[in-house]
């Protein structure tokens, strides 16, 4: 009897410790990372550095196009994606009767969520460049983009929009209101602190993503900021990945700076994102 | 209608619902009159609930609800007519007390604002008499603007009658009122309702039988979907027509 129980402890230390190697793997790894590339790329980061534009001499070469660039499509995608996106999501989940036909249209959509991302960017360059004959612009990539995430928007807004408890739309209907109402005055204000972190995650997933664009043929050699959504552009991570693949090493020390810049980005998001969702959820309590 | 007792507000006429295949209400006929307070009881499952959400068509959310027969209230077909119409006069308390997270002023506001009212001072005046009338107006006075989610699960639910209340119906559905209460709470919504039928018809579901017999006027009982017996509180909790509401009243089932 005794003997079994400390066994049965153990089996639960010995997992324990399980999780928190893995954890610790995870960590130790970006722990490296940031290292590495903080080591690589901080002489370079200097207000020269995030104000020149590209250029073949590295002392001289910047990330300008590449930031507004990224900004710009940031904006353009979230403009196209969230209203859509979340659209797409209160009709799914408010109006659509729960049919076998609505069942297929969701799980295809998370099927969607998990396609490459590089089959997006043919698509993208079938679609929008050639048969839109939109060119290799800003609104090409934004509606690339936009497709990209999309299923991620509407599936985290879904969840969303799902956490509001079905008793709040009763009480609502129950003295009379709409559904318009119901969803105008409840269900979406409810739901916005969700709505918004999964918006904000999946664009800081967008910001990240060089497949597609270069599939779409996002040029990396851009010497002027983006006026107009015609414009050809350039991102953050194309940029990067441009200087990787050049032979001089002083241009590697600058691609760990444009990571650095892309990773303040990045985590400038999800923070956020983190700070949204704590804001709203305290007083959210059913 | 001709055929219609003068006092009668809800009027149910052959009613068979259905949740897909499953029969869950089956012929059921009764006349609920105007004023009084009407229970009705029964087992788990029996179809209270169901009958009760006919009433204000709150089942028309459930995707594979379908509804046979008529429910006439003050004669008009109610399933002919505008849902929203029907319920801003036939109002409902539920279960669980499900204030929505705002203010408590905003609760009871929302209601008339949605329809329609817009003065300031006219909506503060039914705020107040809306809580008055939930004899919540004490408590809350001081702190109309505090979250409702704040107070204690009996003023929540207070505040949802108050909340009904506030749209003017004729009509207020309570759907186990007390279930999530205690038994203190529980006492102040029994004589808030026998206080609410001076001004309005109120029927409750509830499988507190002891509370059907306290608060009641007349009692139904269900049983499998079948309406076994309909009667005044008095009748049907002493002298029983059937055997079976017999039984289920003494507690040798349930």
């Amino acid at each position: 009897m005794k003997k079994g129980l400390t066994n049965r402890q153990l089996k639960g230390r010995v997992f324990e410790l399980v999780c928190l190697g893995s954890m610790m793997a995870a960590l130790a790894v970006l722990t490296v990372l940031l290292w590495d590339v903080w080591t690589d790329g901080h002489a370079w980061l200097d207000l020269q550095f995030l104000d020149s534009f590209p250029s073949r001499f590295p002392e001289k070469a910047g990330i300008k196009s590449a930031i507004w660039g990224t900004f710009w499509l940031m904006i353009m995608t979230a403009l196209i994606s969230v209203p859509l996106g979340v659209g797409a999501a209160i009709y799914l989940q408010e109006y659509a009767r729960k049919t076998t036909l609505t069942r297929i249209i969701e799980t295809n959509i998370s099927n969607l969520a998990g396609v490459p991302s590089i089959v997006y960017g043919i698509l993208g360059l079938a679609l929008f460049v050639r048969a839109m004959d939109l060119e290799r612009s800003l609104i090409s990539g934004a509606l690339t983009m936009s497709l990209l995430i999309l299923p991620i928007i509407i599936i985290s807004s879904q969840e969303a929009i799902l956490a509001v408890p079905s008793s709040i739309r009763e009480a609502s209907y129950a003295i009379g209101a709409t559904k318009w109402q119901t969803i105008r005055y409840h269900v979406l204000p409810d739901a916005l602190p969700g709505i918004l972190t999964g918006n904000i995650l999946a664009l800081s997933r967008a910001i990240g993503e060089t497949a597609p664009l270069i599939m779409i043929g996002a040029l990396t050699f851009i010497a002027f900021t983006p006026s107009s959504p015609r414009d050809p552009f350039t991102v953050l991570p194309i940029q990067i990945f441009n200087w990787i693949s050049r032979p001089q090493e002083e241009f590697h020390f600058l691609a760990a700076a444009g990571i650095v810049v892309l990773l303040v980005f990045l985590l400038t998001m999800n923070a956020a994102a983190i700070l949204l969702r704590n804001r709203y959820q305290k007083n959210l309590k059913w | 209608m001709s055929d219609m007792a003068p006092d009668s507000t809800i009027d149910v006429r052959n009613l068979n619902a259905y949740y897909g295949s499953n029969h869950a209400l089956k012929d059921i006929n009764m006349t609920i009159k105007k004023n009084r307070v009407t229970a009705i009881i029964g087992p788990s499952g029996c179809g209270k609930s169901t009958l009760i959400r006919c009433f204000n068509r709150m089942n028309d959310f459930i995707d594979n609800f379908r509804l046979e027969g008529e429910i006439l209230i003050n004669g008009v077909n109610i399933y002919r007519a505008n849902p929203v119409e029907l319920r801003k006069r036939v109002g409902m308390v539920f279960q669980k007390p499900n204030p929505f997270p705002k203010s408590i002023y905003e609760n009871i506001a929302y209601g008339p604002r949605i329809h329609g009212v817009r003065d300031k001072s006219r909506l503060d005046s039914i705020v107040e008499e809306s809580l008055k009338e939930a004899s919540l107006w004490e408590e809350v006075s001081h702190r109309l603007n505090d979250n409702a989610l704040s107070l204690s699960g009996g003023q929540q639910q207070r505040l949802c009658i108050a909340r009904a209340l506030a749209v003017d119906p004729e009509i207020i559905l309570f759907d186990e009122p007390c279930s999530a209460l205690d038994p203190l709470a529980t006492v102040k919504i029994e004589d808030l309702i026998t206080e609410l039928k001076k001004s309005y018809t109120v029927v409750i579901v509830t499988h507190n039988m002891q509370q059907a017999a306290r608060v009641s006027d007349y009692t139904a009982f269900l049983y499998l979907g079948e309406l076994i017996e309909y009667d005044t509180t008095k009748k049907l909790f002493e002298k029983p027509d059937r055997e079976l509401t017999e039984n289920y009243i003494t507690g040798r089932f349930g």
